[in-house]
């Protein structure tokens, strides 16, 4: 059963470019879709049209079967606890007057989700490697890496069914992002995760299924494996090809 | 980040030190302020001695041109200016933190519109408003010089909300927060307000001391706190024809107006080190 399912979105912030274009995309249940193209592809747009943050043109985007109305309180309340997002940067996502504990709470307290907090929030911390005992200290006192992990402990901290990570490990250097990657394959295996990216290397280590964007319309869809192994369209291609490589023999020569 | 580690423990002590001094010569104004609410030394509109008598025992700053002691009205000065200071910066931020908000969070036209007031009200001097809104009112009193002040203070306040509260914006955390399910005064107050409020605290303090020096110069052309009101301003438009013979009632104001100033310079930066967690230790 699809969880997300978007029908035929257009949308455009002005009137004659669209930014989007006919994108149709189904998110199952437990599903690990990888979303990919460059920037300006139109892939963080799509992101904000799935958390609700702007409405599309037109095309309809329903959560569990139900349409996503923004001015629909009650529905949005359990909508967002169930569909939190993770962003690229880790130094702007975080408040920097806020406590590590403020802000992991935060969707506890503004979602008015019942029980212990501080208790969710000692979870969180550990569902993503990090001492319990750090909810005092402020964002400052973190690496990119570490921040990473609080921003990811806030969104998984409302039990969402569904993680939605904007280019969530592009900001950090490589042996931070294999343990994000690997983290957020761990997260993946009880909730369904889209991954924004414009890195197929990660999409390819981390996602069951593809999803090329380009210039607002999605031009290939399918399994990871078989996408990459044979290419269709012509720019998911000329994406493949451009995957820096080591070459190996050029070093050595 | 590491060498702002290794330079806190020097910059955390000139903090306190600036600290300290500011909530001393704040402090001091503050108590010899409340002080003349109940003691003066000598009855400020009453001739106590001779005519610009020098400093003496009796008379610590000595006498006006009209024998009055110099150094009860300067107390008393010091109550005005507070008075002055305080009340002006308070409506100017209301005031002016609300229409920076507001044209933020704006559709683009009316943001635009707001911005544009705002640059030609600024264009104008603090003074130059304040006396036409002075002007404008029928009575000169001190509360016409406040609100006047406060008013001509508020654009400057609007104008610097709006672009620190547009920078907070953009900010990842405010989506996340609405992704979290904050409402937007709620995102404003947790949010927003905590991280413009370094920045506008010490604008605001740089603002107080405008505030006394724009209400010495209203007081200095007339339009403030009429007699007997001795505000630091009237006493240095009274000494003026003087100042060759009995030169302290124009220092006296003089000094005393640059101590407050500075005094609520250091301790709104001070405070202002003081919360800021990014300054703390690790």
């Amino acid at each position: 059963m699809s969880l997300v399912r978007v029908d035929h979105v257009s949308f455009g912030y002005t009137a004659n470019r669209r930014i989007l274009d006919d994108v149709s995309l189904d998110i199952a249940q437990g599903d690990t879709i990888g979303l990919v193209g460059e920037s300006g592809s139109g892939k963080t747009t799509l992101l904000r049209l799935l958390l609700g943050l702007a409405r599309p043109d037109s095309g309809t985007i329903t959560f569990d079967g139900k349409p996503l109305e923004p001015g629909n309180g009650a529905f949005m309340r359990e909508f967002r606890r169930q569909a939190q997002v993770v962003f690229q940067d880790p130094y702007s996502s975080l408040d920097p007057r806020q406590t590590i504990q403020s802000i992991i709470a935060e969707p506890l307290r503004s979602l008015k989700i019942a029980g212990d907090h501080a208790k969710m929030v000692g979870n969180a911390l550990d569902a993503v490697g990090l001492d319990r005992d750090v909810g005092t200290r402020f964002p400052h006192q973190f690496s990119g890496g570490q921040r990473q992990r609080i921003a990811i402990a806030r969104a998984i901290v409302p039990g969402p069914r569904l993680l939605l990570a904007d280019e969530a490990v592009s900001a950090l250097d490589l042996t931070t992002r294999i343990r994000i990657v690997d983290l957020l394959a761990g997260l993946s295996k009880t909730m369904s995760l889209l991954f924004v990216s414009h890195d197929i290397g990660v999409v390819a280590a981390l996602c069951r299924r593809i999803v090329i964007l380009e210039k607002g319309r999605i031009v290939e869809a399918g399994d990871t494996a078989a996408v990459l192994a044979n290419p269709q369209h012509p720019y998911t291609q000329r994406l493949l090809a451009s995957v820096p490589r080591l070459n190996l023999n050029e070093v050595s020569s | 980040m590491s060498s702002a580690t290794m330079t806190a423990p020097a910059d955390k002590k000139s903090h306190s030190l600036a600290l300290m001094a500011g909530i001393l010569l704040v402090g001091l104004h503050v108590a010899i302020g409340l002080l003349t609410l109940v003691w003066l030394p000598y009855d400020p509109t009453a001739m106590a001695g001779g005519r610009l008598e020098g400093p003496s025992l009796l008379h610590w700053l000595g006498t006006d041109r009209l024998g009055r002691d110099l150094f009860t009205q300067m107390m008393i000065g010091s109550r005005i200016a507070l008075i002055v200071g305080v009340g002006a910066v308070a409506i100017g931020a209301v005031i002016g933190v609300t229409l920076g908000l507001l044209a933020a969070f704006a559709s683009k036209w009316l943001d635009d519109a707001l911005a544009a007031t705002l640059d030609i009200l600024i264009a104008f001097p603090t003074l130059l408003i304040a006396m036409l809104v002075v002007a404008a009112s029928d009575t000169a009193n001190l509360w016409s010089a406040i609100v006047a002040l406060g008013i001509a203070l508020s654009a400057i306040v609007a104008r610097l909300t709006r672009i620190l509260a547009k920078r907070v914006l953009v900010m990842d955390y405010i989506t996340a927060a609405r992704t979290s399910g904050s409402s937007w005064p709620k995102i404003v107050a947790i949010h927003i307000l905590p991280n413009i409020w370094p920045t506008l605290s010490v604008n605001f303090a740089l603002q107080f001391g405008l505030a006394v020096i724009a209400e010495a110069s209203l007081s200095y052309l007339g339009l403030g706190a009429p007699p007997p009101n001795a505000s630091w301003g009237r006493i240095l438009q009274e000494a003026q024809g003087t100042v060759y013979t009995a030169p302290l009632g124009a220092i006296a104001p003089g000094i005393a107006l640059v101590s407050l100033a500075i005094g609520v310079n250091l301790l709104a930066d001070g405070l202002r080190d003081a919360i800021d967690p990014t300054r703390r230790a690790r």
